[in-house]
C-alpha cells in the first residue's frame, strides 16, 4: 500500500527553466545506490550546491522565501533519460506535485508509479502561475484529485487537467501496478497460451 | 489498414484496462546494473519470485571499468552495484553475463548480437536507449524501475497506447553522412520534445539503405526527440542479420518465424497520427553546439543567433551556449577540442570501428587529443581484432579499451574534464553528462575520427 492522495494546498517552488532534463534532476553519479531512498538530498545537485558541498544561494530551493510541496516546472519538464530516480529524488525532497505546460513521458509515468501528481496546465496558467509566486513567494495553489482541477488561489484561475480513470484509482485508494498485475495472472497466462 | 507498431502491440495487449492503460505483453527484459536492483528489492518484499525467468537477460554495464576488468572494480559503490546484480540474476535464477563473460558488453549492443533481439517482439529495460532494438521491427522501449518490477513479477507493462509517426527520409545519402547525422538531423528538426507521446517508425529510401547497425543508431536516439520508441520495418537485411545469431531460431523454427516476421510492414493504407518527410540530400555531416541533443547544426553551419531562438526558450539556450563557452552565431569549424570518444551503445559497434578505423588509416592521431576508443562488447572487442583494425588503430596512434558505456555517461572513471571540449560519437550532450563541467559536441564516427586527426571540429570531407 502506497500513500494516499486526495487533495493539497501549499506553496510552489518555482523553476521556470525549460527542458530540464533527468541528469540535472539527478546527476548521473549519484545513481549507485541500491534502495529507494535518499535521492532527495541529491535533487537538482549541481544547480543546488558548489564543489565543495556549499549551498549556492541563488538557487529556488536555498532561497528560504520558497518552500511548499508543489513543484512549478516550465516546459518539457523530465527530458532525457528513464531513470526513476528522477522521481524518487523529486518525491523523495518532499513534493507531491509537480506542475508544467509539459513533461517528457517517461518522467510523467515514474512521476505517477511514486506518488507524485504530474499536472499538465495550459502555458496560459503556467505563465499566470509563476507571475503570482514571483510577485509572492507565499502564493498558495490547490490541487484537488478528485475533481481533478487546479487552482492559482492568487488569480482565482482554475483548470482541469488529465489524469486516466485507473491512474486516479491508484492514488486516491493507494493501491499499486503490482497488486493489479497480479491479481490478473490468468489472463497472462491465457495469453503465453494463444501465442505459443 | 495497421500500422507496423499497431500490429506488434495489438498482438501483445493480455487485456485494456477500463479507463486505463493497456496490460502489454513483454517477450524480452534486459536488465543491467543501475535500475534494477530497487526493483530486485521490491520483489523480495512481497515475497515474489521471478514469473518468467527464461526471458529476462542481465549485464552489468554503466558502471564497468574500460581497462583491467579481470580485476575487481576499485570504487566501492559500482562494485557493489555490479555485485548486486550478480547476486539478483542468480537469486532468481536469470541469465547474467558478467564482466569479462565474452558475451558481455552494453545490453543494447550485446542484445542485437546474441539474436536475442527479434522481429515482432516486446522489448524493454530499465533504460530509455531500449529504443534501438526497434531497429528489428520490435516494440521496444525504456521503462523505469517500477516498471521494471511489474515486468519481473508479471511479464507485463501497463502502458497506454502511444500515438504513431512515420518519419520518411527520400533519397540517398551524401558521402561522408552516416547514420549518425541522419539521426542527429531528424531531431534538430524535430526538436528535444518534438515526438513525446509517438512511436516512430522510420521508412524511405535512405533508412531502407542502411545496415542493421546504422539501423540502431537511428533507432536509439529517438528518445532524444522524446519518442516512446523508434522502429523500423524488418526486410532481407534484417533477417540476413539475425540468422545464425546464437539465440535466434534454427530450422523450422526459423522458417516459421522468417513467414510471420514477413508480415510485419505498415499496410500501404495505414494511417499515422503524425506523417514527417525529410530529403537525404539535405543532411550534411553534424554536430551538436549545446546541451541537448537537439541543439545540433550542419558542421559547416552557424549557431543560431539569439532572435532565432523563441522567446520562452531564449534562457535555456543563452544558458546552454555559457556552459559550452559558444556564442551564438558563431561557427565550429576549425573550433579546437580536447577528446573524443568513440563507443556507447550509439556508435559502439563493429561498422562503427570499421568506418573508424579506415578514416585514419595512415594518418596519425592529434598529439593534443586524448582519444577514448571503447568497443560495445567483448565480441565487437574480438571483431576488431579478427579483422586487424586493432592494428590500424594503434598504428595512427589510438589505444582500444575495453568495454562497456564509459564516457558516455561517464559513471566509471572515464570523466572528460571540466571545461574541456570532446566530440563524442555518444547520445547525450547534457551538461555534466560526461563528466561535471564535461562540454560535449555529439558527432557521427567520422567527424570524430576526423576531429582526433586534426584536433579541431573538421569536416570530414576535407580530409584526402
Ligand atoms: S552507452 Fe550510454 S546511453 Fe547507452 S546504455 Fe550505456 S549509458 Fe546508456
Amino acid at each position: 500500500m502506497k500513500e494516499k492522495f486526495k487533495t493539497l494546498t501549499s506553496q510552489c517552488i518555482p523553476l521556470p527553466m525549460e527542458n530540464v532534463d533527468t541528469d540535472q534532476i539527478i546527476p548521473a553519479r549519484f545513481l549507485k545506490a541500491t534502495s529507494r531512498q535518499g535521492f532527495g538530498d541529491n535533487l537538482f545537485r549541481d544547480w543546488r550546491f558548489d564543489k565543495n558541498g556549499k549551498p549556492i544561494e541563488s538557487f529556488v530551493l536555498n532561497k528560504p522565501e520558497y518552500s511548499g510541496s508543489i513543484l512549478v516546472a516550465g516546459k518539457n519538464f523530465g527530458s532525457g533519460s528513464s531513470r526513476e530516480h528522477a522521481a524518487w529524488a523529486v518525491a523523495g525532497y518532499g513534493f507531491k506535485v509537480v506542475v508544467s505546460s509539459f513533461f517528457a513521458d517517461i518522467f510523467k509515468n515514474n512521476a505517477l508509479n511514486n506518488c507524485v501528481l504530474p499536472v499538465v496546465v495550459s502555458d496560459g496558467f503556467l505563465a499566470n502561475l509563476f507571475k503570482s509566486i514571483k510577485e509572492n513567494p507565499k502564493a498558495l495553489v490547490t490541487v484537488n484529485l478528485e475533481q481533478q482541477t487546479i487552482k492559482n488561489e492568487t488569480t482565482g484561475e482554475t483548470e482541469k487537467f488529465e489524469i486516466n480513470g485507473y491512474k486516479k484509482n491508484c492514488l486516491l485508494n493507494g493501491f499499486d501496478d503490482i497488486d493489479f498485475l497480479l491479481e490478473n495472472k490468468d489472463k497472462i497466462v491465457a495469453w503465453e497460451e494463444a501465442h505459443k | 489498414m495497421r500500422t507496423l507498431f499497431d500490429k506488434i502491440w495489438d498482438r501483445h495487449v493480455v487485456q485494456k484496462v477500463n479507463d486505463g492503460p493497456t496490460q502489454l505483453y513483454i517477450d524480452r527484459l534486459y536488465c543491467h546494473e543501475v535500475t534494477s536492483p530497487q526493483a530486485f528489492a521490491g520483489l523480495r518484499e512481497r515475497g515474489l519470485q521471478c514469473f518468467r525467468p527464461k526471458q529476462i537477460y542481465c549485464m552489468p554495464d554503466h558502471n564497468t571499468p574500460t581497462h583491467d576488468q579481470d580485476k575487481p572494480i576499485e570504487e566501492p559503490i559500482s562494485r557493489k552495484q555490479v555485485a548486486t546484480l550478480e547476486q539478483n540474476a542468480k537469486d532468481f535464477g536469470l541469465s547474467y553475463y558478467g564482466m569479462m563473460n565474452p558475451k558481455n558488453g552494453i545490453i543494447h549492443v550485446v542484445g542485437p548480437e546474441l539474436g536475442l533481439t527479434l522481429p515482432g517482439y516486446t522489448i524493454v529495460c530499465g533504460d530509455s536507449h531500449t529504443s534501438t532494438h526497434g531497429a528489428f521491427g520490435a516494440v521496444a522501449f525504456g521503462i523505469g524501475t517500477s516498471e521494471v518490477e511489474m515486468v519481473l513479477a508479471s511479464q507485463c507493462v501497463l502502458q497506454p497506447k502511444p500515438k504513431t509517426m512515420r518519419i520518411t527520409i527520400n533519397g540517398k545519402l551524401k558521402p561522408m553522412v552516416t547514420a549518425k547525422d541522419v539521426a542527429l538531423y531528424i531531431i534538430s528538426k524535430m526538436t528535444t520534445g518534438g515526438a513525446t507521446g509517438y512511436f516512430v517508425e522510420y521508412a524511405g529510401e535512405a533508412i531502407r539503405g542502411l545496415s542493421m547497425e546504422g539501423r540502431m543508431t537511428v533507432c536509439n536516439l529517438s528518445i532524444e526527440m522524446g519518442a516512446r520508441g523508434g522502429m523500423i520495418a524488418p526486410d532481407e537485411t534484417t533477417f540476413e542479420y539475425v540468422k545464425g545469431r546464437e539465440f535466434a531460431p534454427k530450422g523450422e523454427a526459423w522458417d516459421k518465424a522468417l513467414a510471420y516476421w514477413k508480415t510485419l510492414k505498415s499496410d500501404d493504407d495505414a494511417i499515422f497520427d503524425k506523417e514527417i518527410k525529410f530529403e537525404a540530400k539535405d543532411i550534411d555531416p553534424r554536430i551538436t553546439y549545446g546541451t541537448n541533443p537537439g541543439m545540433g547544426m550542419g558542421i559547416e553551419d552557424a549557431i543560431p543567433t539569439i532572435d532565432q531562438i523563441s522567446e520562452s526558450g531564449k534562457i535555456s539556450f543563452q544558458k546552454s551556449l555559457e556552459y559550452m563557452d559558444f556564442k551564438p552565431g558563431e561557427k565550429l569549424i576549425g573550433h579546437k577540442i580536447d577528446y573524443v570518444f568513440l563507443g556507447s551503445c550509439t556508435n559502439g559497434r563493429i561498422e562503427d570501428f570499421r568506418a573508424f578505423a579506415k578514416f585514419v588509416e595512415g594518418k596519425k592521431k592529434c598529439p593534443e587529443v586524448t582519444a577514448w576508443i571503447v568497443p560495445g562488447s567483448w565480441k565487437v572487442d574480438r571483431q576488431i581484432r579478427e579483422e586487424g583494425l586493432d592494428k590500424v588503430l594503434e598504428a595512427a596512434g589510438f589505444e582500444i579499451r575495453q568495454p562497456g558505456c564509459s564516457a558516455c555517461l561517464a559513471m566509471n572513471d572515464d570523466k572528460i574534464p571540466a571545461g574541456k571540449y570532446a566530440v563524442s560519437t555518444s547520445n547525450r550532450n547534457f551538461q555534466g553528462r560526461q563528466g561535471p563541467g564535461s562540454r560535449t559536441i555529439l558527432a557521427g564516427p567520422l567527424v570524430a575520427a576526423a576531429a582526433a586527426i586534426t584536433g579541431k571540429i573538421t569536416n570530414p570531407a576535407d580530409i584526402k
